[in-house]
């Protein structure tokens, strides 16, 4: 049972690692950074739990804005995801611009909330 | 060629369509906007009822100070002697809107004074509401249900009520930031553009910054995203319209002083990220299955859901602590009572205490919404054929709407404009299906259509123009979805066979029953601008600091709140304190310019009580506690003489229970005679000891000689008595307004010689003043 679920779990990842392969690399880029901004996030939870939350809008806007970026890049890696049939019209240009705008104004509240 | 040239058509009709609904958006907003205006010509130019005066004066601070003096104002003139933060406990957006304006126009050279600007805010914003809501709907059935929604929510009369010109309050601009922020929102779902989604973002910042209802669109949107979740409508269009709006929203949210950290801190926000969370696992898993393997997948969510299941019971457990910890289990009182609609009445009389936080009763309904109600469920039919994202959304927001009017009378300005998208909707369906049967059984056409479905709408079109012609514009405006859709249905009609047409003409419905029909909508749609037109007129726009009223004799004008604030500012001390009912709180503060003890900002339960109890304390008492407060003048509001029913006799049980709240030796089974509220010879001592009953009936009985009160319809318990505290120093011309000085402290040396002497000169100083005054009533 146990050797079956580990055989699976072995080849469920062997697939997802060979399907993974298979995607264009400007989009592993985004994922790089998803990844790298999330791992941001975690770092300043963990260090907001070791230190304490005291300048709350310091450790809000920190963790927002990773999580802003994340949330981001992820919407531009839909977008731009050409299998993706529902942004065929949508070129990524177009789409590109609008994470600039996006993440402009995410940082400028987040310049603001900074305090 | 003919494919070319049919297409040539459908462009210039397009282009036509567009210009046509460009003049009829500007009708509309131009109906909008002058239906309000009504309390200016019956009445004049002037700020209305109580919260309006308060942000009245702090535009006035805010365009003589400017932005940077107006966040951290300190107001000493409220709240004597603790003062309130006025920067930092209010919702900017309206006032900072109304400054906007007023900068700009003068910047321009058009020298209008701040009052004008505040006055007429209201209109202008309802004007884009409407146009919001054409946006809105359009996004959700298309133009013509969009422009139908918006000349319903022109005028409708909930919403007039909040909006008349003189109605400066958050609601003015709020609800076109709630109309625009949910289309907004639509427009990212159908569009998938993160450029929406960041406009989406900055509306509903200013939707933040008007109005504590901001919680509404916090809410219901998550609520939206579950409901497609579940239902199986996911799409990444989803995660681009939801997963930015709230970590943006978040963010502006806690920009604004008065929300700050209770955007990331209260539950009234938990729900959103809780959705947030549920979306991103969602995400990924259409990912994952996605790249997968459908056999792989299988393996995968039996190996994550177990996983997974460990994961969410910890978050949740988490969740549960984090909320437990926090005193009301994180939920304010106000969003408390919206979801039990008993728990205000039951712990915070002062929200109980507002009228406008009553559950309302059912002529209310018809008296708001009007026929829109009936057309509501219509409506909801309509959206589900065919169910899309959009109309999903709408059919939420009506639900949640009608569930949070029937809690508080104010929230019925939410439901408003569902409704009348709903009606819009369900309208300008039901016109389309009467026209269609029309078009297809009118004789010339009939022969037509056989051969051609093109000539067919192109006919109809024409006849449709007829019968618009025939009507009036808005009427007009009522067809025009039909031949909107038309020319898509066209384009569907061509593609099918003779098979499918001839299952269309089964459809159809009778030609006179369609005719009939239609002229039973355009009635209905006739009583219904009659009705809001009347609303608008009669029932709406009275300012309610200037009162009027017919009798036989004519038009009488009780001006009595002005004479009294003027009478204020002219004959007291600047830096005098004024105790009053908080009600009258903002109007001393911004008319009389008086410093107040309380005001309409209920943040302090306990001062609050503080002026209840005295006012329910004998004389003695009252004057002490008044003393203790460094009170000179005293304000009660009495109806009695002119029977103007929302005075202080009539709001005292709650002055009772608000002060017995907290001082328990006030209590209210004292005041009532078996379970009754009286003021006549059956009173309770208490009551006709009370100070409000002797400030209110003090020389009462010099005006008929019986003391017969109007609003409650009887003659007063105790008619003569002396205050031995107070002095009457003024009173308004019908009574309405009555100003009591404290008199000072006697002089204890002297003894009793002096005290009956100074009782003298007090009985002729009344006497005095009876005979330069006399009764204006006779």
């Amino acid at each position: 049972m146990v050797k079956s679920t580990s055989k699976d779990t072995q080849a469920l990842f062997h697939s997802l690692r060979s399907a993974y392969a298979a995607t264009p690399t400007n989009l592993k880029i985004i994922d790089l950074y998803v990844v790298f901004s999330v791992f941001t996030a975690l770092i300043q939870v963990v260090y907001m739990a070791v230190v304490g939350s005291f300048p709350f809008n310091s450790f809000l806007s920190g963790v927002l804005s990773c999580i802003g970026t994340a949330v981001l890049a992820v919407c531009l890696r839909i977008q731009v995801n050409k299998e993706n049939k529902e942004f065929k019209d949508l070129p990524p240009e177009r789409a590109f611009a609008d994470f600039v705008l996006c993440n402009l104004v995410l940082h400028l509240v987040i310049m603001n909330f900074l305090g | 060629m003919a494919a070319s040239e049919t297409s040539n058509g459908t462009a210039l009709r397009y282009a036509f369509g567009n210009v046509l609904s460009f003049f009829i958006l500007l009708l509309i907003g131009v109906l909008a906007f002058s239906i309000r205006l009504f309390s200016v010509i019956k009445y004049e130019s002037v700020i209305h009822e109580f919260d309006p005066y308060f942000n009245y004066r702090v535009t006035q601070y805010l365009t003589k100070n400017g932005i940077y003096d107006f966040w951290n104002w300190f107001d000493d003139r409220t709240w004597y002697p603790l003062g309130r933060v006025i920067g930092g406990t209010v919702y900017p957006g309206l006032t900072l809107t109304a400054g906007t304006l007023y900068w700009i126009l003068n910047s321009l050279n058009i020298p209008l004074s701040v009052e004008t600007v505040c006055v007429f805010t209201a209109p202008i914003f309802s004007a884009f509401a409407s146009w919001a809501t054409y946006l809105l709907t359009k996004e959700v059935k298309g133009a013509g249900a969009g422009l139908t929604a918006a000349v319903l929510l022109a005028m409708v009369p909930s919403y007039i009520s909040r909006s008349v010109a003189g109605s400066y309050d958050n609601e003015a601009v709020a609800i076109f930031a709630l109309i625009f922020t949910f289309f907004l929102y639509i427009k990212t779902l159908n569009t998938g553009s993160l450029f929406y989604a960041t406009l989406n973002a900055i509306a509903y910042f200013y939707m933040v910054c008007s109005w504590g209802g901001y919680t509404f669109i916090i809410n219901l949107i998550p609520m939206h995203v579950l409901l497609c979740i579940v239902t199986g409508r996911y799409s990444s269009r989803l995660y681009i319209a939801y997963a930015p709006l709230v970590v943006l929203g978040t963010l502006l949210a806690s920009l604004v002083p008065v929300v700050g950290f209770n955007a990331v801190l209260t539950s009234e926000h938990f729900g959103s990220f809780l959705v947030f969370i549920i979306i991103h696992v969602v995400a990924l898993v259409y990912y994952i299955k996605g790249i997968l393997s459908p056999k792989m997948f299988k393996v995968a969510v039996t190996l994550v859901v177990s996983i997974g299941l460990v994961v969410c019971c910890a978050v949740i457990a988490v969740l549960v602590a984090l909320v437990a910890s926090s005193p009301t289990k994180g939920w304010s009182g106000r969003s408390l009572s919206l979801l039990d609609p008993t728990y205000a009445s039951k712990y915070i009389p002062i929200i109980a205490s507002v009228s406008e936080h009553q559950p309302p009763t059912w002529p209310s309904y018809f008296m708001d919404i009007n026929v829109l109600a009936f057309l509501v469920p219509a409506g909801i039919i309509a959206c589900f054929s065919p169910l899309s994202d959009a109309s999903s959304f709408v059919i939420l927001y009506i639900v949640t709407s009608v569930y949070f009017s029937g809690v508080m009378v104010r929230l019925m300005l939410v439901l408003a404009p569902a409704a009348c998208i709903m009606s819009g909707i369900a309208l300008s369906a039901s016109f389309d299906v009467f026209t269609r049967s029309i078009k297809f059984q009118l004789p010339g056409v009939k022969g037509n259509s056989q051969v051609d479905a093109g000539d067919t709408s192109s006919e109809g079109v024409v006849a449709q123009n007829e019968v618009a012609k025939t009507d009036k514009n808005e009427e007009a405006l009522k067809e025009r979805p039909s031949k909107k859709n038309r020319k898509k249905e066209k384009e569907h009609v061509e593609k099918p066979s003779v098979k499918a047409q001839i299952k269309k003409r089964l459809l159809v419905l009778p030609f006179e029953a369609s005719i009939i029909a239609i002229l039973l909508l355009i009635l209905l749609g006739a009583f219904y601008v009659v009705h809001s037109v009347w609303a608008a007129a009669e029932a709406y726009s009275a300012p309610s600091i200037v009162l009027t009223s017919y009798s036989h004799d004519g038009l009488h004008v009780f001006d009595d709140f002005r004479e009294a604030y003027s009478w204020l500012s002219h004959n007291t001390e600047v830096d005098d304190k004024v105790a009053s009912w908080w009600d009258y709180g903002y109007q001393t503060t911004a008319m009389a310019n008086r410093t107040v003890i309380v005001d309409n900002n209920t943040w302090n339960n306990t001062h609050i009580a503080t002026v209840g109890t005295a006012m329910s304390s004998p004389e003695k008492a009252a004057w002490e506690i008044f003393d203790s407060l460094d009170v000179k003048y005293v304000l009660v509001v009495f109806g009695g003489l002119v029977g103007y029913p929302s005075d202080d006799i009539n709001k005292f049980l709650w002055m009772v229970r608000i002060g017995g709240g907290v001082f328990p030796h006030i209590k209210e089974p004292d005041y009532l005679r078996d379970g009754q509220y009286r003021i006549d010879s059956q009173a309770t001592p208490t009551m006709l000891n009370c100070l409000m009953y002797k400030l209110s009936y003090y020389r009462f009985v010099e005006t008929d000689g019986k003391a017969f009160d109007r609003v409650r319809r009887t003659e007063i318990g105790k008619k003569h008595f002396k205050l031995t505290h107070f002095e009457e120093v003024f009173t308004t011309h019908h009574w309405m307004v009555r100003i009591y000085k404290l008199k000072p402290q006697k002089n204890r040396i002297r003894g009793k010689a002096k005290k009956s002497r100074s009782k003298a000169s007090s009985t002729t100083s009344t006497k005095r003043s009876e005979t330069q005054r006399k009764n204006p009533w006779h």
